[in-house]
């Protein structure tokens, strides 16, 4: 009898966690079968609904944390104007910590719950990879991947809904390393790389033109803040400038350590990691106000492909800053908020040129087609084509000064691969922001 | 040579830390018999705390003290409140219990102070110093981490072994029942243990933070590395505690200087199975293993 | 049908005909994404029973069964890293089962020397060293970035099968979801099983009482590495399963957290008890969204809120192990049991 009775709970207990889930998700819809409105998923009469992930907590959040802040306010000032062609664009933002596990979860959810129309800005290289293929697969238009990696672009076979948006690592190292071969012909350089595509692909660019001046190249995981065996070994071989392709809290680390270690090469940081205002804080936080701010960073090189808050006299960046005051949260505009504004920027720009009913298959076709020089914060124009999805073509190297940057070239311009670098003729970066702030349909 | 003095240096200070761990643990086992896995969040709840204070404006000094005031709290509070009811339970309880606190400090350290990497202040500066061509990576905060730690471990020699409440907390330790005969009152012992333990934890959580990025799980892999050489030394001698820690701290240097900084976890791993397997009492012990 | 009940083995397998039929209505009438989270609650529970076996009726507490769910999701993954797998699923399953199996023998033959706090802490060591080997071995095993991992499309007999079965076709993650329960049910079996059989009384009797043990015969060290492989051999099941549902594997998603998540899961639910550890999995597959959902609504930021599950589930833990260790379904048996002998003590003290 009692083991009736056991027996009877346990089946009882099995239908009812059955039951129970299956209420849960009663009125979902059923699992696969034909997709007809497949492409308008996300978009509705009055409301376009986009997502992505970014790292709000964790190590990579220092600086990153603020770019869908930046975005928001744009938005924000978007809808305030109307939205486009009616539309407001509501804005899902979800924390992956830098993990790639958790991105894929967070996409899942984004993608299979929330119901984006597009991902629009989805940070970081080992992360995105994680989700790129599912993007793809599901038709999800992925735009403006926050991250250099040549792979959201130079395979649209591959991968047809990805665009990347930022100068990639390659090109940057081209660039860089074009210049370091110019001006310090006789350095030993040394390289400090996040240990993934990060680092491998900024390493093939520099070693275009520095092949036979690197003299140690160091890698970091991203996660373990323990970074002295890898500026030891930069120290061992001796090099007199080090290229740092990593996030913003390894500029900081970095720096710390090799004042521990009484290390002073020249320094050269991605403009990924290098925002003066963000390493400056925590570097002075560390020492305990012993460093101050920005003076650590003085002397540092590094690059920019959109106006910088150092420079508020730039048209973009006073109507950065009047939507920041308007629409924007608590703090100052930072030049992450910048980035999230210019991105958010173009992706306006691209649902305009969509048409008056965008769906996903359009807002990609309008990508492909878009008018490079039409106007935008970028400085230098995009490559989009039915063959590459890569973004902006070229960078500007500048160096910390107390006072702000300094230009230390003129934009200049080239792509992954053999492709020449040139000054950009393209104007691009001279350009003004359109009337009102809100691109029309280009 | 150069590469040799810096893993070395490294090494000592990062021992002297994860001495200082090992310490923590070692008087929690003597007194009640149990590992406080949640010793690490414990120290991060009371870095966090002096953060919170440096954020104010308060001197680095206030929150430092504030920090050890406040893991002697949280010690006695943890003992008297979750622990106490378990004390002679199954161990598996003991264990799963402080696994329990281990999850809740981290998630409500997350609620409260939020998850954000942020940077702690180091005293007595970060920058290494000069002796002719060699660079001797030992900084004015390294050199106060290796003297914080060994005037805490000679404060607590010389309570255990000098004072009377020494005494009383040895011998409460040592034979609870015949203590209590005597007039101990073991369970104001235990609790005094506790929080004692929590302190030198607080301790080790405020040097691992200086000069570093401090968020809810920047202890948790030191628990570990403090279980281990609590271990190596052998759980039940203070002085085993320390120089297990010191010795791990050089081993781990090593390791991630010569070999790689993602083999450090493992090697600790191998340490610590080799001294179970070989001499399950750690290096300083008589306690007998158990034969299968 | 007393007597239909009282053959362990049969009563199993006409349990997990129920569940299957169970599974197929769940699986068939809900969305996409709720596929997905029955596929993790799938794998946890899979994990969870492994552990709870081991832990509840050995004894030995594990805190590294992250660990082998990171050897069986890497095992797997390598086989997913092109466009034509080697093997098909159920090979792929079997292949991570084995290499989980290997490393669990070893582990468990140095695991049984060790007790109480030692193994706890030897575990411990062992779930944050094991992510560490990947990072090592990066060429091969991806790095941080971790291996992508290409799950195939449902073979053409499956989805036939499916649709002679429910009329509906197959999804990616309908599939998968199949995949997780269709390695649920025979795990579950088959740990019912042992559980009852004369190898879980003699894990029983180790747990219990050594001495006692090995007088009557037993052999300590062979009863507790076998509870050893058998849990590591499910976890690795488990882990190929989370491969294939998260589609990457990454040092990063085998964190402590991972490890600590199972014995919370096997805490709830109770120790010992796999219905138990089907309710721990499900709890925390499902309470987490909904603790969010009421922290956001109490006011939190959303990262605050989503930091609030894991302290309401820790919690949970500590609560139960003061109040009632034996955990849900333990102290539900517990609460029967004495309803049943109430009358029977009557008796005798009227008697």
């Amino acid at each position: 009898m009692s083991r009736w009775t056991r027996t009877l709970v346990q089946v009882t207990g099995a239908v009812t966690v059955g039951a129970m889930v299956a209420a849960c998700g009663a009125g979902g819809r059923e699992g696969g079968g034909d997709e007809t409105e497949a492409s308008a998923v996300g978009i509705t009469e009055d409301t376009v609904t986009v997502g992505a992930h970014f790292p709000l907590t964790g190590v990579a959040a220092p600086g990153y944390s603020e770019i869908p802040t930046g975005a928001r306010a744009y938005f924000d000032y978007v809808n305030a104007q109307g939205g486009v062609n009616g539309r407001k664009i509501e804005y899902v933002v979800k924390d992956d910590a830098y993990n790639p596990t958790n991105t894929s979860q967070v996409t899942n959810e984004l993608v299979l719950k929330d119901e984006i129309f597009a991902m629009v800005g989805g940070l970081g290289t080992p992360t995105h990879s994680a989700v790129v293929d599912f993007l793809n697969d599901e038709g999800v238009p992925d735009l403006f991947v926050s991250s250099g990696s040549r792979q959201w672009g130079d395979d649209v076979a591959a991968k047809p809904v990805t665009f990347g948006w930022q100068p990639d690592y390659e090109i940057e190292g081209k660039i860089v390393g074009q210049y370091v071969a110019e001006h310090m012909p006789d350095a030993k350089v040394g390289l400090f790389l996040q240990d993934d595509d990060l680092g491998v692909e900024s390493e093939k660019g520099v070693r275009q033109f520095l092949d036979d001046q690197i003299v140690a190249v160091e890698r970091y995981t991203s996660g373990n803040t323990d970074v002295a065996p890898q500026i030891a070994g930069l120290q061992a071989k001796g090099a007199d400038i080090v290229l740092g392709f990593n996030t913003p809290a390894y500029t900081a680390l970095s720096q710390l350590v090799s004042m521990k270690l009484n290390y002073r090469p020249d320094w050269y940081y991605s403009s990924i990691g290098s925002d003066p205002g963000l390493v400056g804080g925590l570097l002075s936080k560390f020492s305990e106000g012993a460093v101050e701010g920005s003076s650590a960073l003085e002397g540092i090189m590094t690059s920019e492909y959109i106006p910088g808050v150092d420079d508020p006299n730039d048209p973009w960046i006073q109507l950065w800053q009047k939507v920041w005051d308007e629409h924007g949260e608590q703090g100052e505009l930072t030049n992450y908020r910048a980035y999230g504004m210019s991105h958010a920027y173009s992706f306006v720009q691209a649902l305009a040129a969509a048409g008056e009913n965008p769906t996903r298959e359009s807002i990609v076709e309008a990508l492909e087609q878009i008018d490079s020089s039409a106007e935008g914060p970028q400085l230098a124009p995009f490559r989009y084509t039915a063959d590459s999805h890569l973004g902006i073509s070229g960078i500007q190297i500048v160096e910390i000064t107390g006072s702000g940057m300094e230009e230390l070239t003129p934009v200049l311009v080239t792509d992954i691969g053999d492709a020449p670098i040139e000054e950009d003729a393209s104007g691009q970066g001279d350009d003004t922001p359109p009337e009102g702030g809100v691109p029309g349909a280009s | 040579m150069q590469q040799l003095l810096t893993t070395a240096l490294t090494g000592l200070t990062l021992g002297m830390v994860y001495a200082a761990f090992a310490l923590a643990l070692v008087l929690i086992w003597r007194s009640t018999r149990i590992i406080n896995f949640a010793q690490a969040p414990m120290a991060m709840v009371t870095t966090y705390v002096a953060l919170v204070l440096i954020d104010a404006g308060l001197s680095y000094w206030i929150a430092f003290a504030a920090a050890l005031l406040a893991g002697l709290v949280l010690g006695a509070a943890v003992e008297r409140i979750v622990i106490r009811p378990v004390e002679g339970a199954t161990h598996i309880n003991a264990v799963i219990l402080t696994l329990g606190l281990f999850i809740v400090l981290n998630a409500a350290a997350a609620v409260v102070f939020g998850s954000q990497y942020r940077s702690f202040p180091a005293p007595f500066g970060l920058r290494g110093f000069q002796v002719g061509e060699v660079n001797v990576a030992l900084t004015g905060f390294g050199i106060f981490t290796i003297v914080s730690v060994l005037v805490v471990m000679g404060l607590l020699v010389a309570l255990f072994r000098l004072t009377d409440l020494g005494l009383k907390m040895r011998a409460s330790a040592f034979n609870g029942e015949v203590a209590r005969l005597l007039g101990v009152r073991v369970s104001g012992m235990l609790t005094l243990g506790w929080a004692l333990a929590a302190l030198v934890g607080s301790l080790s959580g405020l040097l691992i933070a200086g000069g570093s990025l401090v968020h809810p799980a920047y202890m948790d892999s030191v628990v570990v590395f403090g279980f281990v050489a609590a271990v190596l030394g052998g759980l039940d001698s203070p002085v085993g505690a320390v120089i297990g820690g010191l010795l791990l701290g050089v081993s781990l240097s090593v390791v991630s200087g010569y070999v790689g900084s993602e083999l450090v976890a493992l090697s600790a791993l191998l340490i610590l199975m080799l001294v179970l397997l070989l001499k399950p009492g750690g290096l300083f012990s008589h306690a007998a293993e158990r034969r299968v | 049908m007393t007597k239909l009940w009282s053959n362990t083995l049969l009563r199993h397998v006409l349990l997990a005909l129920v569940g299957l039929a169970v599974v197929i209505l769940v699986l068939e009438s809900t969305s996409a994404f709720r596929n997905a989270q029955l596929t993790t609650m799938a794998y946890l529970a899979i994990a969870a029973g492994g552990l709870t076996v081991l832990t509840g009726l050995n004894g030995q507490l594990s805190l590294g069964h992250g660990a082998f769910m990171a050897i069986g999701a890497y095992t797997a993954a390598l086989f997913y890293q092109g466009a034509e797998p080697a093997l098909p699923v159920v090979g792929v399953l079997a292949v991570a089962i084995l290499v989980a199996i290997l490393v669990g023998a070893v582990v468990g033959v140095a695991a049984a020397r060790l007790h109480g706090p030692y193994i706890a802490g030897a575990t411990l060591a062992l779930a944050i060293a094991v992510p560490g080997i990947a990072l090592f071995f990066d060429g091969r095993l991806g790095g941080e970035q971790g291996l992508n991992v290409r799950v195939p499309d449902a073979p053409g007999w499956f989805a036939d099968l499916l649709y002679f079965v429910t009329a509906h076709d197959v999804t990616t993650s309908k599939y998968i979801a199949y995949i997780g329960w269709l390695a649920l049910i025979p795990t579950f079996v088959l740990l019912a099983n042992l559980s009852r059989s004369r190898v879980g009384r003699t894990w029983r009797a180790v747990r219990d009482d050594e001495v006692a043990a090995e007088i009557a015969g037993i052999h300590l060290g062979r009863a507790r590495v076998l509870a050893f492989v058998v849990s590591a051999a499910c976890a690795g099941l488990a882990g190929a399963v989370m491969a294939m549902a998260v589609r990457i594997t990454a040092p990063s998603g085998f964190t402590l957290v991972l490890s600590l998540t199972l014995l919370t899961a096997v805490v709830l639910g109770g120790l010992g008890s796999l219905s138990g550890a089907l309710i721990g999995a499900t709890l925390l597959t499902f309470l987490p969204q909904f603790v969010t959902g009421l922290g956001a609504d109490l006011g939190l930021s959303d990262l605050q809120a989503a930091e609030l599950a894991p302290l309401v589930y820790g919690l949970t833990m500590i609560l139960v192990i003061l109040l009632a260790p034996a955990g849900i379904v333990g102290s539900a048996r517990g609460w029967q049991r004495r309803r049943r002998e109430r009358p029977a003590k009557a008796a005798a003290s009227a008697a």
